[in-house]
């Protein structure tokens, strides 16, 4: 390496500095650019829809008119839909979960799941709309009804919901399932009486975060053949039904300003539904990671 | 052994011992069937996509549908070239990975070398609620935000862009990039920085030279899954977008994505059966296949090119 001269190494040093300042600042700008978009776009939408929101809004049907326009088919759907996504994917995630973490954690046929259950994951959510439309809504005859649309979610969130359960059974301390195998416990007393309470809270965790992102989703509903304007409240599992997503995407689409207007009134309510959600998982969580420490 | 009042002991060969064994394996038996149901997803969607596609491919030569840049099966004169839809997909997600890129992989920087813990704990999770929003709410902001600053900017740009759709996806995409390429630049270890400080390097030199370099694999894996995402990202390009197949990289004009079609088709009523309706199970087959190849390629890199420090 050839020698540079005292001059020569401070100028490189002063602009070695200059450019790692530089440098930071780009960092730092990447950053305030997405905080800030997040702020304006929650700034606009609380703007555009905070007068929209009233108790008529909540209690009223879809309207051709958009001051008479409500929410109350979608939220009811949204909310029928959504427990029975919930229930289902809660159901099969944890069966699904305990299995390959308590009964077949090395076999190969495990392996083959758990990659199987990363690629779901990655699967575009309209190709389960299709998934939903042909499965439940063609072959079993459910219609496009609450039931098949719950269906198709669940199948959707249910990687979500294997990945968390996964995680929180594995987290069970060793010594809890060995003191009970020592009392005589048996495999499954041992998982539902020791288990599964322990690790009941990160489940729950997973289970939130499942939901909350089933009741945003709108594509996969709406390849299943979900309605888009519902003047009725869904009265049985087999009722047609809309979502709020797709009614906020349907007022969305109108050229008429008016139901912009709803539109945004809807998403502040979407919001608000989803931010109690998330809430609740975090102190879900905070309680569950303070346990074993 | 004794047998207790409320729990006899196994192996005695008692009708409770029995029933209990009976009812392990039964248990067992519905925790595997579970399992093997969700691999029975994997198999359900190749199923079904392949059934409608297959009748589709009977009716439409293979090769039209790959290389033909037309795409009217919803007009009386109907043609199926799906590059028009493919690039439609291929211009939207270029155009976010170019915002959630460079943005997403400074952020990622930023949390991971610079940020002081305290700001960390905080800008993290409050990114994060980005990847939160439903996208049919990001859709609402790009049509009517987004996309008329635009058209302040230049009066060339139609209402429904591939612009503006690709701008917000690639915010909503952002966190994405940032939280898994910060994974793995924080699992670096620190003897490596440490070394690098020891001869003289700046802190610019240390995070790009030596830590980027290092967990190179977690951020290509990362941009690769953002990539994958973006190609099946739905409701913002079909709010923002348009419903113009076109064959074209032009981002001010109305185009229209694979995943947009299917939504378009699903909101009309095409009949099971007809010739539109086979058409979504074909472009969603090659949405699938992409989207699958993306991920696996993503898992790929991470096993294959890991830097192992233990």
């Amino acid at each position: 390496m050839a020698m540079i001269s005292q001059t020569e190494f401070q100028r490189k040093r002063a602009r070695r500095k200059w450019m790692g300042r530089a440098f930071y600042g780009l960092c730092l700008l990447s950053v305030a650019i997405a905080l800030a978009m997040l702020g304006i776009l929650l700034v606009y939408l609380f703007i555009q829809g905070v007068t929209g929101i009233s108790w008529s809004f909540l209690t009223s049907f879809a309207s051709r008119h958009p001051d008479q326009a409500g929410i109350k088919a979608a939220i009811l759907g949204s909310i029928y839909v959504v427990l029975i996504a919930g229930a289902v994917s809660f159901t099969l995630g944890v069966a699904t979960a305990v299995y390959l973490e308590e009964y077949a954690a090395r076999s190969k046929f495990a392996r083959i799941a758990k990659i199987n259950i990363a690629n779901l994951a990655g699967v575009p959510s309209i190709v389960y709309g299709l998934l939903g439309l042909q499965i439940f809504v063609h072959s079993l005859h459910l219609g496009n009804s609450v039931l098949a649309g719950g269906f198709t979610l669940a199948l959707l969130v249910l990687p979500i919901v294997i990945v968390a359960a996964g995680e929180a059974v594995r987290s069970v301390p060793p010594s809890l399932r060995e003191g009970s195998y020592a009392l005589g416990a048996t495999r499954w007393q041992v998982i539902w009486h020791m288990v599964i309470p322990q690790a009941f809270p990160g489940i729950l965790t997973g289970v939130i975060l499942a939901v909350s992102r089933a009741i945003g989703e709108t594509a996969p509903l709406i390849a299943m053949g979900a309605l888009t304007f519902v003047p009725f409240t869904p009265d049985s599992p087999l009722s047609r039904f809309t979502v709020l997503p797709i009614q906020i995407f349907n007022w969305t689409s109108r050229p008429q300003a008016g139901f912009h207007e709803v539109a945004a009134a809807g998403i502040i309510v979407l919001l608000v539904i989803l931010l109690v959600m998330n809430a609740g998982a975090v102190i879900l969580r905070n309680r569950f990671q303070n346990k074993w420490e | 052994m004794a047998s207790t009042p409320d729990g006899p002991t196994l192996g005695q060969g008692t009708r409770a011992d029995w029933k209990r064994l009976i009812a392990e394996r039964a248990i067992a038996v519905v925790l595997f069937l579970s399992t093997f149901l969700s691999v029975l997803i994997t198999v359900g969607i190749v199923a079904v996509l392949l059934l409608e596609a297959i009748t589709f491919f009977a009716d439409v030569s293979i090769f039209e549908f790959l290389t033909g840049t037309r795409w009217t099966p919803l007009f009386s004169s109907k043609q199926f070239g799906v590059l028009a839809l493919v690039a439609g997909t291929t211009l939207t997600a270029i155009m976010a990975m170019v915002v959630a890129l460079p943005l997403g992989l400074l952020s990622a920087i930023y949390l991971s070398e610079y940020a002081p813990n305290s700001v960390r704990k905080i800008v993290k999770p409050v990114l994060e609620v980005l990847a939160g929003i439903p996208t049919v709410v990001y859709g609402y902001f790009a049509l009517l935000f987004v996309t008329p600053i635009l058209r302040a900017i230049s009066g060339d740009i139609s209402v429904f862009n591939a612009m503006s759709a690709s701008i917000v996806m690639g915010i909503m995409i952002l966190p994405m990039v940032s939280s898994l390429s910060e994974d793995a630049m924080r699992s670096v270890p620190r003897n490596l920085r440490e070394g690098a400080y020891a001869l003289g390097s700046t802190k610019l030199e240390v995070s790009t030279l030596v830590v980027v370099p290092a967990a190179l694999s977690g951020i290509v894996s990362a941009f690769i899954l953002a990539i994958s995402r973006a190609i099946g990202e739905t409701m913002i390009v079909t709010i923002a977008a348009g419903q113009n197949p076109t064959f074209t990289l032009n981002p001010f004009v109305p185009i229209e994505t694979m995943t947009a079609y299917i939504v378009q088709v699903s909101q009309g009523d095409a009949p099971a059966g007809s010739i539109e309706f086979k058409t979504i199970f074909a472009v969603a087959l090659l949405l699938f296949t992409i989207t699958l190849l993306m991920n696996l390629l993503s898992q790929f890199v991470v096993r294959r090119f890991r830097e192992e420090y233990e």
